[in-house]
């Protein structure tokens, strides 16, 4: 295969695997593209109760399929997006969210990482700031050492090879 | 000079002592967060609708057990128990002794016969007894998503003012109806 052709076959693949493993089967799709687009954005947004990993796009449980033809019917009685996900929030209450609403209560599952990030920013920080103290310039020599040295080198210099 | 060959080893020594604790109090208190953790059962959701007036409905009965069906009306006045039931589901052939038994206490209780066809219902409720006062025909599951259940057996505790005061998910069993169920029933009966 030609170093040229490659993106374009994963490009296919990618499609392909994405076309199969939705569960919206062409029966409940609505006629109007443009409605149907926004039907498949929501579904993948909402999360299928008896799986529970899975959106309601992918999942293929009875529930899910309630849910997806729930979406579409108020889409079609033309409610927007943020009412179809508060109908769905009141009865299944956030958990039916993939992604979880930023409230008082998810503020630390929010912030948590950036938290943890700053902690080991500061660690690294404090680190660094910490090992130049280490490498202190070395004292003078005393004069013993210093006799001991120019010794050393003076022996250092008979053993060269002139 | 001895500072000149470990310049810092002596200084820090007693000053970071608490550093070497430091894991050891990350593991305990990870162990308790984890350990807290096994208790709860992942599948089990909340309610949203906990303290919250029961959803409005009107369900049309199963034909050849009665002509009232259950809607909405029939909730309140007393403590009671909405069961959500399917002939297909296994687990509620499993608690149906638990309801049977509530009953013969004197609880009354109605149920919502989700996704089921009718002749396959009444024959559960003939071959395993009938401990409901009002039975609802969800053909369709909606008035069951409206309740914002999600998979059956569910069942609710609804007080004498209509509010849904407790869900349990999942077949009822002895332990719940003595942990859980009579105590509530008792204290909202109140």
């Amino acid at each position: 295969m030609s170093r040229g052709r490659l993106p374009a076959v994963l490009l296919a693949l990618a499609l392909a695997s994405g076309a199969t493993r939705a569960a919206t089967s062409p029966e409940e799709m609505l006629a109007d593209p443009a409605l149907e687009a926004r039907a498949r954005a929501l579904g993948k947004e909402l999360r299928c109760l008896v799986c529970q990993n899975q959106s309601i796009d992918d999942s293929d449980a009875a529930l899910a399929r309630d849910l997806r033809r729930i979406v579409r019917e108020r889409l079609l009685a033309g409610d927007s997006d943020a009412a179809i996900e508060r109908y769905l929030v009141e009865r299944y209450g956030d958990f039916v969210l993939l992604r979880p609403p930023v409230k008082p209560a998810t503020w630390l599952l929010w912030v948590g990482p950036f938290l943890v990030l700053l902690a080991g920013a500061g660690l690294v920080f404090a680190f660094l700031r910490r090992r130049p103290a280490a490498a202190v310039e070395p004292a003078e020599l005393d004069p013993t050492e210093k006799k001991v040295l120019e010794a050393l080198l003076a022996e250092e210099r008979r053993n060269r090879p002139a | 000079m001895s500072t000149r060959i470990a310049p810092t080893d002596t200084a820090r020594g007693p000053r970071r002592g608490w550093l070497y604790l430091l894991p050891v109090l990350l593991f305990a208190g990870i162990g308790v967060f984890l350990a807290l953790g096994l208790g709860r059962d992942p599948q089990t959701l909340p309610s949203v609708l906990i303290d919250k007036p029961a959803p409005s409905f009107a369900l049309p009965p199963l034909p050849g057990r009665d002509e009232r069906g259950f809607s909405s009306a029939d909730l309140g006045g007393r403590p009671m128990l909405v069961n959500v039931f399917a002939s297909w589901c296994v687990p509620c052939r499993i608690e149906h002794p638990m309801l049977e038994q509530l009953a013969r206490e004197g609880v009354p209780i109605h149920a919502i016969n989700y996704k089921d066809a009718p002749e396959d219902a009444l024959a559960f409720l003939r071959t395993l007894g009938d401990p409901f006062e009002r039975v609802g025909a969800d053909r369709e599951g909606r008035t069951t998503i409206d309740w914002g259940v999600y998979g059956v057996p569910e069942t609710f505790v609804i007080d004498a003012r209509g509010r849904i005061r407790y869900r349990h998910v999942g077949p009822l069993q002895p332990r719940d109806l003595e942990r859980t169920i009579r105590p509530l029933l008792a204290e909202i009966a109140r």
